[in-house]
């Protein structure tokens, strides 16, 4: 549903309207500018709509992603504030696991080197663990509990976030409606944006079209190497509370890492304000194909019971999946791109761009309005994968 | 003609029904509340989709009423909630 404004132009134009274009919307607004937010679909049709709602540190080793991810969580609080109770942000803290001694030892020596980057972690043995989860297999020998791990809606937060800003009379939102290309003046500035029945202008367009941001890229004449990662999700019957953490399997940080194509599952369980329970997760990139493939279901449903026991007896109500953005270093695209000066990106967060989201989106703020950034983008750099990049302006 | 108990109360049900034809045929129109707000529900999509005909039978919370044929001797509750109210073993 489009609003009834008859704006077309504007300070900036966002193009999709998932977790990370809502928080970048809604920061530009913050900052004064007048914007529209555009998305094919409709609000959260794409990835956001798709995953768990992680806003993880526990997964991160040192380095940016790391830094980006507690600025995040720290700006996660503040939308909340702004958008109240309404996303169910849950600061319920994640539980890792080992399955054996040497995953545990492993396991500990990465929790010791993020304490050391400002991480708040604690080594617990098999009785913590059983006082944390109770219904833990207590064959487990131990693992590391993460209190600042915490999980929301991103469909609700998505939402909620580009509901106020259209109410603030600031921000127009434009569904169902296909940008088909980023417009440039003659020095390949950005003017705007052509959408299948419409020409709308703005000197700044946010790239935060997530898995397709490569795509969205393309349509202002540069590259972006964003690829779908698949995942699949299963969903149990609703149960009174008995899993309280975010549990997840050590290994599943090595499969975050891993570049591989095949595929990878590691056991990640959590429950959710509506009872119901999820279990995940996987990793393969196999395109678009969004075919259900049950022996993978099969295989994440025989990991969750191996932590969870009493799961063997749950039923399961549905699954779904999903495509993250895949960038060959892991890490988002976020900043402007000096290729094409008036583009910006904010994309290709992977699995984390709901943690991600808040902090992409200030930071992409601070960057159009050319204030002082609270943490270098540099490492985010849109040109970093491009061997020949053509300057054709400086950063904006 | 299969003999059940619904809720305590023995009844002869017709050949071949589903749990839930057995409930209707009953006069039942609901057997389950809603595990937040404790509304009533009974059949809505009738064909396994929904989740909302759900039942506890023969002790086992959460089947599909509509889906699920009735056997002799079955012993269907009607539920509160999640029907894991005694916590999940």
């Amino acid at each position: 549903m489009n609003d009834a404004n008859p704006r077309r132009a504007f300070d900036a134009i966002v193009i999709g309207a998932g977790v990370v274009g809502a928080c970048c919307a809604h920061y530009l607004i913050e900052a004064g500018l007048q914007v529209a937010i555009i998305d094919r679909g409709s609000v959260a049709s794409g990835t956001t709509g798709a995953g768990e709602g992680n806003i993880l540190v526990s997964d991160k080793g040192p380095g940016p992603e790391l830094d980006l991810a507690l600025l995040s969580r720290r700006l996660w609080f503040e939308l909340i504030d702004v958008i109240g109770d309404r996303a169910e942000l849950e600061p319920k803290g994640g539980v890792v696991i080992a399955h054996d001694g040497a995953t545990l030892t492993r396991l500990r020596e990465f929790a010791e080197v993020q304490r050391a980057a400002g991480v708040e972690t604690h080594d617990v043995d098999p009785m913590q663990l059983r006082e944390l989860e109770p219904h833990i297999n207590p064959q487990i020998p131990g693992g590391v509990h993460y209190p600042q791990d915490m999980q929301t809606q991103p469909m609700l937060a998505a939402a909620h976030l580009i509901a106020r800003g259209v109410q603030s009379g600031r921000l127009s939102r434009m569904t169902d409606t296909e940008v088909t290309e980023i417009t440039r003046d003659e020095s390949g500035r950005v003017t705007g944006v052509r959408t299948l029945s419409d020409v709308i202008s703005a000197p700044i367009v946010v790239n935060a079209a997530g898995t397709w941001g490569g795509q969205v890229a393309a349509l202002a004449g540069v590259d972006l190497p964003i690829l779908p990662r698949r995942g699949f999700l299963l969903v149990t019957e609703p149960l009174p509370i008995t899993v309280h953490h975010k549990v997840y399997a050590a290994d599943y940080v090595a499969n975050v890492a891993s570049d591989s194509e095949g595929l990878e599952t590691s056991a990640v369980i959590e429950g959710t304000r509506g009872g119901t329970i999820l279990i995940g997760s996987s990793r393969e990139r196999v395109g678009f194909d969004a075919t259900l493939d049950w022996s993978i279901v099969q295989r994440l449903a025989a990991q969750a019971v191996e932590v969870f026991p009493m799961l063997a007896g749950v039923q399961l109500l549905r699954t779904y999946g999903g495509f993250r953005p895949y960038c060959p270093d892991h890490l988002p695209v976020v900043g402007a791109d000096a290729r094409v000066p008036g583009l910006m990106h904010a994309c290709g967060h992977e699995g984390a761009g709901v943690g991600l989201a808040a902090a992409t989106g200030y930071l992409i703020a601070q960057a159009v309005t050319g204030r002082p950034l609270d943490l270098s983008l540099e490492p985010f750099a849109p040109v970093r994968f491009d061997s020949t990049p053509e300057r054709v302006g400086a950063h904006a | 003609m299969p003999e059940i108990i619904i809720d305590g109360r023995a009844v002869t049900v017709a050949d071949g029904v589903t749990v839930a034809a057995a409930l209707m045929s009953e006069g039942i129109r609901s057997w389950r509340t809603t595990r937040i707000a404790g509304n009533p529900r009974g059949v809505f999509c009738g064909m396994g989709v929904c989740f909302d005909c759900l039942v506890t039978l023969n002790g086992e919370p959460n089947v599909r009423a509509c889906i699920t044929p009735v056997e002799p001797g079955d012993v269907i509750d009607s539920q509160q909630g999640t029907g894991h109210d005694g916590g999940v073993s």
